[in-house]
């Protein structure tokens, strides 16, 4: 008996499907949810949600949101997330490097720009650790177009 | 009948209008487009959302969870979001809007204010000598969340402070290019059988009678999420309604065209008529002089 599991993003659908647990990076550490499991509101930290179907294993990075957990399915509203084989690690890379020069650059703390800037940054760390560990090919698909 | 030069002109200046309408008929052909991308993006997440404030509204003691399930009986006043365009030229559209609105809060027992977003329901509610305590004029042509949260924040607080005891939102559904409709919705209190049928659609069989438990804790998690998410339905109701606006638009403009195209059409014919009379009449003055000098 699965239990259904939808993504979603604040811009996308990023999965839906029914897999046989849930591994999601909740307020409290960790936690695995099977099927008929009790009803939970948690909020998310940054990490990574594990989903399995049939001993196969997919991996998201989120960036902190929501989840609900019902008997029959986990829905989790992130604020931001992607499939780990999506990632653009050029991208990503490029992302940081840029976060990294403002904060070098020294903007003043506690104003929005820097909490934004903040965010970026470990949106960006979170994305390259998790393509790098995660990823079942250790290539991008850009570079492969090299 | 007007003469031949008149008429010249008069052609010559539907034309034109044409010209211009096919324009805007074509600029919002591509505002259309963009809109409808932007508002299905995020539909997923808000209808989510939308799901679980209804999941979470719908559990047992829910007054207690948070300010904002309670409901309270409607005295003080009422407050109505009214999302319509900054301009005009889109046929019906805004008019729609501010007439469904008086239509529906017009008998109301108790004071009713208006938050208007856009221009053109600013200026229809104030010369209709309404109460505008907000207006949110010229939003960005694709605004993103943290644009529009203030608007939310304003409609939560107003309902926390006790001003308002219920928040409505009416916006424009966009359900296809062609068609699209006005609708009410109720925002604040947050209720499971407002009638809406995205409620209704979503009410899984499995629907929650069991209580939640909240990770890290309850007051945490619902103060976080339920202001955000009620500001996020605001979003998306601007979203659907900008989507609607610009295909209002397209719709209303291809019309005008259209109709341009056949006053041009009657207009011609008559200018060819009068045309050939007149060359009739220059012939058989012609013929009249010839024969009078042959006599």
């Amino acid at each position: 008996m699965p239990i259904r599991c939808e993504i979603v993003s604040q811009d996308r659908l990023v999965f839906q499907g029914d897999v046989d647990i849930v591994i999601l990076p909740g307020a409290a550490g960790e936690m695995g949810i099977l099927p008929h499991h009790s009803p939970i509101l948690t909020t998310l930290k940054f990490g990574v949600i594990k989903v399995r179907i049939n001993g196969v294993e997919q991996v998201f990075t989120v960036a902190g949101g929501v989840a609900e957990i019902q008997p029959q399915i986990v829905t989790v509203l992130a604020d931001a997330a992607e499939n780990v084989e999506e990632i653009d690690t050029a991208r990503a890379e490029y992302a940081r490097k840029r976060a990294q020069e403002a904060l070098a650059k020294g903007i003043p703390q506690d104003t929005d720009s820097y909490l934004a800037v903040e965010a970026a940054l470990r949106r960006s760390n979170l994305r390259l650790e998790a393509a790098q560990r995660y990823r079942k090919r250790n290539i991008s698909f850009r570079e492969v177009e090299k | 009948m007007p003469s031949a030069r008149e008429m010249r002109l008069r052609i010559r200046s539907v034309k034109n209008i044409a010209q211009v309408t096919r324009a805007l008929e074509t600029v919002s052909a591509s505002k259309v487009r963009k809109a409808i991308n932007a508002m299905t993006a995020t539909r997923a997440y808000a209808t989510k959302a939308w799901q679980v404030l209804t999941h979470i509204a719908g559990q047992p003691g829910r007054e207690s969870l948070h300010p904002l399930l309670v409901e309270r009986k409607v005295e003080h006043g009422c407050l109505v979001l009214v999302i319509t365009g900054d301009r005009g030229l889109a046929g019906a559209y805004n008019s729609n809007i501010i007439r469904f609105t008086q239509h529906k809060f017009d008998q109301h027992q108790v004071p009713v204010k208006f938050i208007a977003v856009g221009r053109k329901g600013r200026d229809l509610l104030i010369r209709r000598k309404q109460n505008v305590i907000a207006d949110f004029s010229n939003l960005p042509a694709a605004p993103s969340f943290a644009d529009v949260s203030a608007i939310g924040r304003l409609a939560v607080d107003e309902f926390l402070t006790g001003e308002v005891d219920e928040v409505n939102l009416v916006y424009t559904d966009f359900i296809n290019m062609g068609r699209q409709i006005t609708t009410l919705k109720k925002l604040l209190p947050l209720q499971i059988d407002s009638g809406d049928g995205r409620v209704e659609a979503f009410q899984d069989p499995s629907s929650p009678a069991a209580a939640y438990e909240y990770e890290p804790d309850q007051t945490e998690i619902l103060g976080e999420i339920i202001p955000r998410f009620t500001a996020l339905q605001v979003y998306q109701a601007i979203l659907e309604s900008f989507a609607s606006e610009h295909a209002a638009r397209m719709v209303a403009m291809r019309n005008a065209t259209d109709n341009a195209r056949e006053l041009v059409g009657g207009l011609q014919l008559d200018y060819n008529k009068v045309r050939q009379q007149g060359i009739t009449s220059d012939i058989l003055d012609i013929v009249g002089g010839a024969e009078a000098l042959a006599g």
